[in-house]
């Protein structure tokens, strides 16, 4: 319903960033979720983070697949390109998006049904292959738009809102991701935007496949008793193991810390990820032991969240193919066209 | 018994075991024909499969250089006792069997009226060499040193090439030089040489390549400026994904950097490649991929959304025998329909069909172009016949004052200068709307993209008017294609004619070897090669200034025949189907025969009945 213009007045005092931009600048047409909907706090998450980062609008690109959650692209940073590509297609066209022209920043949204279900494939792929994107999954653990059938995510156990009982097995997106080598992985709540603003501006300054599985419940179809993603349930289980800051290389680093509690991750462009520890026995430098400490909180019926897990050396797809520095799509006949007279010689090497 | 007797006029077919290393062998045999100014034309027969199943190479010597597929066997050279009697049948009669003779055969095996050359192939090898690998590769070679004394092939020819294989690896120079002569030696002194079969120095190679239709599209992507290749193997397109990553190592790595101009992914599937391409191509990088008929099945869902969205794509399909896996090594014509209308919903899609390796590098090529022009998916339909197999064809030839056409792309600076953009919205009235990459400008020409309906400005509505304002425009460009698409290739008969003939893509060389037999007939057939969709005018105006046309291909369903019918509004009464779809490439000799019976019972020229050369076969 892009007919439903947002008023274009605004605060004369609203904060700029560094680019002297404000969150408007950010923004997209108004949604059309339903009131209370997790999703569209996670596209005020977005937009608070990018305005943070002093992100350019018009050097990301937003990529979806379909769904609900999918929707939400319209809903933030109209300066920047868009795609509603195909149900959970969307790694795919990322990564084809990614190879043309890696200096932009690349986002992709998507959802539990999206992204686990007919999606699980090209999620494992975009992940195992490195490519350098931001990719969230919106998980309210239900099918929103057909009206509340269990998603794949959906824990074994949890009632739907008919009251059945969901009998298969939930899958959890974010140790999948850390099994299938993404090097930045995290976890979070829509309710929690202390949590989750951090969480979005590093994985948007990581530079390789960053994944954050966003628990977003649905107020229409997913957030009664019974269901393991409410807002209720949510609240009561959350076990965050880290709070962090994410320092962009031009800022200096003030905040003080009690020693210990404090690791600081510096990666490729310079800038700094600094976690705070909540959970004393969290390591999120190692894979292996993340996965462990995720699967065994979650057996106890907890969702732990955080910065789950972070490689700062991460190679992406770029690197590992030897792409050059510069854009694909800005290369033209005098760099790719061979000529007339290497195809002479070849021809010669036919006879 | 009469033996046949043919010089530059004859078709050897080798048996053998495939990873058995018997593939360079043939080729050298091949190619040293070919050398000596003899044209040549080989085909690979091979089973899905890696090693111990049977595979043929056919090789048919032709000095009036047709290239098709003639049928028959004047020569077998059966290598494979699992095919030995399958292989022993086909032989013309009057014709010759060669076969290592080391075990001895009982009588029964054979045939009376064909000359049996026997050759202790493998005791010679044992006796030479003790490695069992090197008894296996040099046995090949062995056969052709003989083959070579048989048949009047210049030993020197067949040197030279082995001394360009193997350049600069000295260690296996002089092994197969010495193994090709000792089977030379062997022919000379104790097999009935010469054969009646002889090849004899000609001229009419002239500046031919040797060349295959996969590795010449792929080096049409590269000629063409594709940037993003996203492919997922399958028979028989992999070899074209393969040789284009070959060429980019040689044409496209920065010489500074030694960085790559070229990002080329093995998706995780068909899917993934075409999503890749779209997302490349939505990026403004010039992308393909290259498949076959199930890969274009799976593709399907996103190309709809190509076709709707408007993102460019080339989708290089190497058809082969369907449906489902049907004969995945064997060659069809059977993915016309499936191209032309892919995904669901009301669409269309250009296709070019190259009827050689020359036109699959011109047409690839080409096709990229096209794709940015219109901004829709564009198919280049080759197949196995064209793609995986050697063909003598012109030399490749490329304008240097090319430049690429990447289409209605608004700038940055164009944007400043205020330029009215509205992705969809038709300013030059031809149906293509501009498009903007993404990045381009900081508050305008950014766009919304989607698979949904919407309006001019790319705003998403579920408003009839404005979804049949698009739709209609889109057939808009669907006509406007046919001004980019290469043109139709007519080819009158020497008289004005009532009848005609239309084909396209690897039917071309036994089309026109039919024609031939028409032509020395007295029948007059003119003939049209179609070498794209939509048709144009031209096309559908030779059907109409015909009583009737035998619309000829390789599958069942008639799948051109349909296309003209529906797009043309032409009567299917005056459009007969010729059809050949057993997996084998068509030849002369059944388009011959069959349009000839159709002509008599139209009750045309009484025909007398035509042999040309060898025998059976079809």
């Amino acid at each position: 319903m892009t007919y439903l213009a947002k008023p274009k007045l605004h605060h004369p005092d609203l904060p700029k960033n560094a680019l002297g931009l404000t969150r408007r600048d950010y923004e997209g047409t108004i949604s059309t979720l339903c009131a209370g909907c997790g999703h569209d706090s996670i596209s005020a998450a977005i937009i608070q983070a990018c305005w943070e980062l002093a992100v350019q609008p018009h050097r990301v690109a937003k990529l979806s697949g379909i769904g609900c959650s999918s929707k939400t692209p319209t809903y933030f940073l109209d300066k920047s390109h868009g795609f509603n590509s195909v149900h959970g297609r969307m790694p795919s066209v990322l990564t084809g998006a990614n190879l043309a022209n890696r200096e932009l920043l690349y986002l992709g949204v998507s959802g539990d049904g999206d992204s686990a279900s007919i999606g699980l494939g090209q999620f494992a792929h975009s992940m195992r292959r490195g490519v350098n994107m931001t990719y969230i999954v919106e998980n309210n653990g239900v099918y929103g738009l057909t009206k509340g059938q269990f998603s794949a995510t959906a824990d074994r156990g949890s009632k739907s809102k008919r009251g059945a009982v969901n009998t298969d097995e939930g899958i959890d997106l974010a140790c999948l991701a850390m099994q299938l080598g993404a090097s930045y992985v995290a976890r979070s709540f829509s309710g929690d935007k202390h949590q989750l603003v951090p969480l979005i501006k590093g994985a948007l300054t990581h530079p390789g496949a960053a994944f954050i599985d966003v628990v977003s419940p649905c107020v229409a179809f997913n957030n009664h008793e019974g269901s393991t993603r409410s807002y209720d349930y949510v609240r009561h289980h959350n076990e965050a193991v880290n709070s962090l800051d994410v320092i962009t290389m031009h800022k200096e680093i003030t905040a003080e810390y009690p020693p210990g509690s404090l690791q600081e991750v510096r990666q490729h462009d310079g800038s700094v990820l600094r976690l705070r520890k909540l959970a004393d026995d969290y390591d999120s430098s190692s894979r292996i032991a993340a996965m462990s400490y995720v699967q065994s909180h979650y057996a106890r019926g907890e969702i732990v969240t955080g910065l789950l897990y972070v490689e700062p050396d991460a190679i992406d797809l770029h690197e590992h193919l030897g792409t050059t520095m510069r854009p694909l799509n800005e290369l033209g006949d005098k760099e790719l066209c061979p000529g007339s007279a290497a195809l002479a010689q070849f021809n010669a090497s036919l006879r | 018994m009469k033996t046949l007797q043919a010089t530059n006029d004859f078709v050897i077919k080798f048996a053998n075991v495939n990873g058995s290393g018997s593939a360079s062998a043939n080729t050298l045999f091949a190619k040293s024909i070919a050398r000596m100014g003899v044209p040549v034309s080989p085909r690979n027969i091979f089973p899905s499969n890696i090693q111990g199943l049977p595979t043929w190479y056919e090789v048919r010597v032709c000095e009036a250089g047709w290239n098709a597929r003639r049928g028959g066997a004047d020569l077998m050279v059966a290598m494979n006792p699992q095919t030995w009697e399958k292989d022993v049948a086909e032989v013309t009669p009057g014709g010759y069997l060669f076969y290592d003779s080391t075990r001895p055969m009982p009588a029964g095996k054979f045939r009376d009226d064909i000359l049996v050359i026997g050759m202790p192939l493998t005791e010679i090898c044992n006796a030479t060499y003790t490695d069992p690998r090197q008894r296996q590769l040099f046995k090949n070679i062995i056969y052709v040193g003989a083959l070579a004394a048989l048949l009047g092939i210049e030993l020197a020819e067949v040197e030279k090439l082995i001394g360009e294989q193997y350049k600069g690896k000295e260690k296996l120079l002089e092994p197969n030089v010495k193994a090709l002569r000792m089977g030379h030696e062997y022919a000379l002194a104790k097999l009935p040489c010469p054969l009646g079969l002889q090849v004899q120095r000609a001229d009419k190679v002239g500046d031919k390549v040797f060349l295959e239709g996969n590795n010449a599209a792929a080096l049409g992507a590269v000629f063409g400026g594709a940037t993003v290749c996203a492919w997922y193997p399958i028979t028989p397109s992999s070899s074209m994904a393969e040789a284009f990553a070959k060429h980019c190592r040689k044409y496209r790595m920065d010489k500074e950097t030694g960085k790559n101009n070229f990002a080329i992914v093995q998706a995780e599937d068909e899917l993934a490649s075409i999503g890749m391409v779209i997302g490349a191509a939505w990026n403004g990088a010039r992308a393909f991929t290259c498949t076959s008929g199930p890969g274009i099945s799976l593709m399907s869902e996103f190309i709809g959304l190509a076709y709707f969205a408007e993102i460019p794509a080339t989708l290089v399909n190497v058809q082969r025998a369907g449906p489902s896996t049907g004969m995945p090594t064997r060659t069809q014509q059977s993915d016309v329909l499936l191209c032309a209308f892919a995904s669901h919903g009301d669409t269309k899609h250009p296709i070019l069909f190259p009827q050689d390796a020359k036109e699959a590098f011109e047409f690839t090529a080409d096709a990229l172009d096209i794709a940015d022009r219109l901004q829709t998916p564009v198919f280049v339909l080759t197949d196995l016949d064209i793609g995986m197999n050697e063909r003598l064809c012109d030399p490749l030839t490329w304008d240097d004052a090319r430049t690429y056409d990447r289409g209605k792309v608004l700038t940055k600076e164009q944007l400043d200068a205020g330029a009215r953009f509205g992705r969809y919205l038709d300013v030059d009235d031809d149906g293509i709307t501009y498009r903007t990459y993404p990045g381009t400008h900081p508050s305008r020409g950014s766009f919304f993209t989607r698979g949904t309906s919407r309006d001019r400005y790319a705003r998403y509505t579920e408003e009839g008017t404005a979804y049949v304002d698009n739709m209609q425009r889109l057939l808009r460009k669907f006509e406007t294609a046919k001004h980019f698409m290469p043109k139709p290739v007519v080819r009158p008969a020497a008289k004005p004619s009532r009848y005609g003939a239309i084909y396209y893509g690897s039917t071309a060389p036994a089309m026109e070897e039919a024609l031939a037999l028409f032509e020395a007939d007295g029948i007059h057939l003119d003939a049209l090669r179609v070498r794209a969709f939509p048709f144009q005018d031209a096309v559908i105006d030779f059907v109409n200034d015909h009583d009737h046309v035998f619309v000829v291909e390789q599958n069942r369903d008639g799948q051109l025949r349909t296309l003209l019918v529906t797009e043309g509004a032409l009567d299917p009464a005056r459009l007969g189907a010729v059809l050949h779809y057993d997996g084998t490439p068509i030849t002369a000799r059944f388009i011959h025969g069959d349009i000839a019976k159709r002509l008599s019972a139209l009750q045309v020229t009484p025909l007398r009945r035509t042999v040309a050369g060898g025998a059976s076969g079809e």
